[in-house]
């Protein structure tokens, strides 16, 4: 019998905001039968989580230590609410000049109304800077369509591909009259995106034939594999950027020379494969001995095997952990900075240090962290929203 | 007030938030009495014997175990929770503990009594519910039947003078049904006061004084397990047993 | 005899001829990417092997728990970062697990209000990257204002540009014996706690576990420290000129380091402590409380080791985590090892040695916590068929 409650029924305990994710379902009063039908809410001594008074009883004051808690967290709110909306919005100051910017009390949006540019697209020539907006464009509208389960079909790959080509073109330049950009004057948004969705995407194949690998049953390759996996996962990405920015030069013959951007993009590729690895190990394992038994028992070969019966499936249950990954690579790309490539965060610490807007360096910080939060917590919680959904379909 | 009735529910009813799980429940149990409650399921038959101890609240009428009646005073709750045994559908055996360990942990904790006196009485219940060879075994290495058989013997070793049991065979394989229920009709017999909440018809046949059947958060009807078999007053009931002898 | 065709069907045959074939690209391409830097280096005229650690490194590093100077070698130089890594995981281990446990609980607290603040603490700072949290925590130090106006948080607590400075005991003969005293007093507050537990079980009677372990751990350095004669004076930074002399200090880079991980690992650390208690089944409780345990006793017997369980392993690569992010130290100047490794790299040219050398200690540090990740799993695994 499972434990469920009709939408519209939460546990008792939890008030209600029943999309919080606490207290827990269990926590609160739980009944093993299912409800069969409802029927009038009870009378006086009944139920108080009806009313607001009632719910800040049950939920802010039901207790000694509660009470204690609840009075010291309005205290806090107290102590920080007032003080940064003031600073935030109400004594801000929104255009104008440094000096505008020192007379006003608050917050100097100013200073991202004219760093904007910068904090987005770095040193890319500024008449020009259309060119960088719509790649960031064209590759958020692909991200945003990548999530769309309905749009999960070979055909996605295929625009990935011209996004990318697309991009390729919008950033360089140099045909359709186009002028030529050299990738050393690219900078801010555009390589945060690129270099986290070009790592994630060359990793995962990678990743795939690294878990494989992991899992043969020949030793030289299984070694090889966990070798590689436990070097990366053992050392920080900031020495693997080290290693890919000074070593891979000095790996190709003499006079082949690799440009920043790409040896970054192959740290980050390696290091990402390792842990995408995990993931897909993770997947693996999860799949039933008998689906190997019976693609054995019907005469398929290992590759037939691998490729039409274990990685559909086992591939199905880690898109979250993969997911989950590609946060993770997004936030990393902010190391790039260690090995001198210009990214959101380097424009934005470069944007600070204008000497005529330099006491403003909060409003820039808080400025880019925001950018970062708005990808990286509506990712979390689209692979929420993909974890309860596999979560469902497994279940019954 | 009925006399010497040892558990008393008056007029008990509960919500979860709008609905409505018992309504108006009144039943009164005697010393030594074995009570079997039936009935389809989200009929609050749980709901029910989940409040005699208090792991669920009721929120009006009166509930009164041996004389105490319970309220949030948690004082009255642990006393009662000390008299009353309670075996789960899903066992809840602690698995980071040996079936001995799990036996003797609440004796030593709540009773206060010696390792070497309960360790004793505890594998005196393990040789009554026939497993005294699993002692120093964990539970996740038993087979289902032998877990809900040590979590009999766990409760019992708290010396309770009433067993509630939830559905003890529900989440069974069919073989293992017997050796458990066997274990709850030597119990029976030794005149403990058994509340069970159960599907087992024939068990509820041999060993019941009464059957109390529920619907829908209230009691439909309750009487001896002759006249609740051959005579049924309800609709309801009939419709019930049909579908429940049938196979 | 089986003749050769026969035998390329053999799956033993044809694993053996995967892996030479594999492993025969494999070295080539190792041969021709060692050649090709021996080539390079060569060109450029680097020396190669271990022989610099040797030399004189003739740089200074910032801070270090060795005494260490530009005269010192190159090895000292690396042990000097290694253990200023050592020394701000260690500390960001021990703050992190504090501020994640209660964050943790917050967010399974019934009180809405403080569970509220708990999620907006975790869903903010796990999705900002962590060097630009260190940045802001960095660039915060650095704008403190200079040692003349420094902010007095606590009386005798400093907070200026040049880090924090705070009061610390003047040495006496006494403190060295209270502290054996202390040590020896929390070893038999351990012993007690023991001693109560197995007196629990062996008769079933209360122990009186925590006065009496508290006593041992309190008593015998008051006592101690009242025999030797109190002596109780403290070094109190005091400022002169343009800073303060006395008192004992952590420069602003180790700050903005330690509360930048902390901060961050505690984020993720919280929500490993309410996955971890999430997982003991409702159940659990629910027996233990129909066997009349106390919530308290429940929480002790029932419900932690079994979290603890689930809590341990991701704990430990959290911990892992955290010792790896702390060689972001590189962007905000603090002398770890990744960035005495890079100072030495560029000094000498060395940059293979100096890179193998760096991923190599790091890697000997993440087999360690994982020898003891698994050690511990294997410990408190649950039997089952």
């Amino acid at each position: 019998m499972s434990k469920q409650f009709p939408a519209d029924q939460a546990p008792v305990s939890a008030g209600p905001i029943p999309t919080g994710p606490v207290p827990p379902a269990h926590w609160a009063a739980s009944y093993e039968e299912e409800p069969t039908q409802a029927s009038a809410p009870p009378q006086a001594n009944g139920m108080t989580a009806l009313k607001p008074f009632g719910w800040a009883k049950d939920n802010l004051f039901n207790t000694p230590l509660n009470t204690v808690l609840t009075l010291a967290c309005l205290g806090l709110l107290w102590l920080v609410v007032p003080p940064a909306a003031n600073w935030l919005l109400l004594k801000a100051s929104w255009s104008g000049s440094s000096e505008a910017c020192r007379e006003a009390a608050g917050a100097c949006w100013s200073v991202i109304v004219v760093k904007h540019r910068l904090i987005f697209f770095g040193t890319y020539p500024y008449d020009e800077q259309w060119r960088p907006f719509l790649a960031c464009a064209l590759f958020v509208a692909m991200l945003g369509a990548s999530g769309v389960r309905a749009f999960w079909r070979p055909w996605l790959a295929g625009a990935w591909a011209l996004t990318l080509v697309g991009m390729g073109v919008l950033m360089w330049g140099g045909v359709a009259g186009l002028s030529y950009v050299p990738n050393d004057r690219w900078g801010g948004l555009p390589i945060t995106l690129m270099l986290s969705v070009f790592s994630i995407a060359i990793a995962f194949p990678l990743s795939i034939l690294l878990a494989l690998g992991r899992q043969s049953s020949l030793p030289a390759i299984r070694t090889f594999c966990v070798g590689f996996i436990e070097t990366m996962r053992g050392v920080p990405l900031v020495s693997v950027l080290f290693m890919a920015s000074v070593m891979f030069p000095l790996f190709l013959p003499e006079g082949v020379t690799v440009d920043k951007l790409l040896r970054a993009l192959a740290g980050m590729t390696l290091f990402t494969a390792a842990y995408l690895a995990e993931a897909v190990r993770g997947g693996l394992q999860a799949i039933p001995k008998g689906q190997y038994e019976a693609a054995d028992a019907l005469g398929l070969s290992y590759w037939q095997k691998t490729v039409l019966i274990v990685l559909p499936q086992a591939l199905r249950i880690v898109i979250p952990p993969i997911v989950n990954q590609f946060i993770s690579a997004f936030k990393d790309t902010s190391l790039v900075t260690i090995v001198g490539l210009y990214d959101l965060l380097t424009a934005a610490t470069v944007a600070t240090t204008d000497p005529e807007w330099r006491p403003y360096f909060a409003e820039v910080y808080v400025f880019a962290g925001l950018m970062f939060w708005i990808f990286c917590f509506s990712m979390s919680r689209y692979s929420q929203w993909l974890e309860r959904l596999a979560n469902r379909y497994t279940r019954r | 007030m009925t006399e010497n009735a040892i558990i008393e529910l008056r007029k008990v009813g509960k919500w979860y938030n709008s609905y409505h799980a018992l309504r108006d429940v009144s039943i009164s149990i005697k010393k030594g009495e074995k009570v079997v409650v039936c009935g389809p399921s989200g009929s609050g038959k749980s709901t029910m014997i989940r409040c005699i101890n208090r792991l669920e609240a009721h929120q009006t009428g009166h509930i009164i175990v041996d004389g105490i009646e319970l309220t949030d005073d948690v004082k009255a709750v642990e006393k009662i929770r000390r008299k009353v045994g309670m075996v789960f559908q899903n066992f809840n055996l602690f698995p980071h503990l040996t079936v001995l360990q799990n036996l003797t942990l609440a004796p030593i904790w709540v009773r206060g009594m010696a390792k070497s006196e309960i360790e004793e009485i505890a594998m005196m219940y393990l040789k009554r519910v026939r497993i005294p060879d699993q002692a120093h075994k964990f539970p996740g290495q038993l087979s289902g039947g032998q877990q809900q058989r040590v979590a009999i013997a766990r409760a019992l070793c708290m010396r309770p003078e009433i067993m509630l049991f939830d559905e003890p065979t529900s989440a069974l394989d069919p073989e293992m049904v017997k050796e458990v229920l066997d274990v709850m009709t030597e119990l029976a017999g030794e005149g403990m006061t058994m509340v069970c909440v159960t599907h087992e018809m024939g068990f509820a046949r041999q060993v019941a004084d009464s059957i109390v059947f529920m619907a829908e958060g209230s009691i439909i009807e309750s009487g001896s397990p002759a006249e609740f078999f051959e005579n049924p007053k309800s609709e309801r009931t009939r419709q019930f047993l049909g579908q429940i002898l049938e196979h | 005899m089986t003749n050769p065709v026969q035998a390329l069907n053999s799956a033993r045959v044809r694993g053996w001829l995967y892996q030479a074939l594999f492993l025969a690209c494999a070295l080539a391409v190792a041969w021709y990417l060692v050649s090709n830097t021996l080539t390079n280096l060569a060109t450029r005229g680097v020396a190669t092997g271990f022989g610099f650690l040797h030399r004189e490194a003739g740089f200074e590093i910032g801070e270090s728990l060795l005494s260490y100077s530009a005269s010192d070698t190159y090895l000292k130089a690396l042990v000097v970062g290694l253990l200023n890594t050592l020394a701000v995981s260690a500390a960001g281990v021990v703050l992190a697990t504090v501020l994640g446990v209660l964050i943790g609980i917050a967010r399974l607290s019934s009180n809405w209000m403080v569970n509220r603040f708990a999620t907006l603490y975790v869903e903010t700072i796990r999705n900002v990257p962590l060097l630009l949290q260190l940045v802001v925590w960095y660039t915060i130090m650095n704008r403190l204002p200079s040692p003349r106006e420094a902010l007095e948080v606590v009386p005798g607590i400093f907070l200026s540009n040049r880090g924090m400075k705070f009061p610390v005991l003047v040495e006496h003969a006494g403190h060295g014996w209270a502290l054996l005293a202390l040590i020896a007093g929390i070893a038999a507050a351990i012993a007690i706690v023991r001693h109560g537990r197995r007196h629990r079980e062996a008769t079933g009677k209360p122990f009186p576990t925590l006065p009496a372990a508290i006593a041992a751990v309190l008593l015998p350095p008051a006592l101690v420290f009242v025999a030797t004669g109190a002596p109780l004076a403290f070094d109190v930074p005091v400022l002169s000129g343009f800073n303060f002399e006395g008192g004992g200090s952590v420069t602003p880079e180790f700050t903005a380091l330690l509360i930048g991980l902390s901060v961050y690992t505690a984020g993720f650390i919280a929500e490993i402590v309410r996955s971890g208690i999430l997982a003991v089944p409702h159940g659990q409780t629910e027996a233990g409380l129909a066997l009349g345990l106390s919530p308290g006793k429940i929480l002790r017997l029932v419900i932690l080791p079994q979290a603890l369980r689930v809590i341990v392993p991701p704990l430990t690569s959290q911990y892992l985590n955290l010792t790896k992010n702390s060689s972001l130290a590189v962007a905000i100047g603090y002398p770890d090892l990744v960035s005495v490794s890079n100072t030495s790299a560029n000094q000498t040219g060395q940059v293979v040695e100096a890179v193998a050398m760096m991923m190599v200690v790091y890697l000997i540090i993440s087999l360690a916590i994982s020898g003891f990740m698994n050690w511990y799993n294997r410990r408190v695994a649950l039997v089952t068929r």
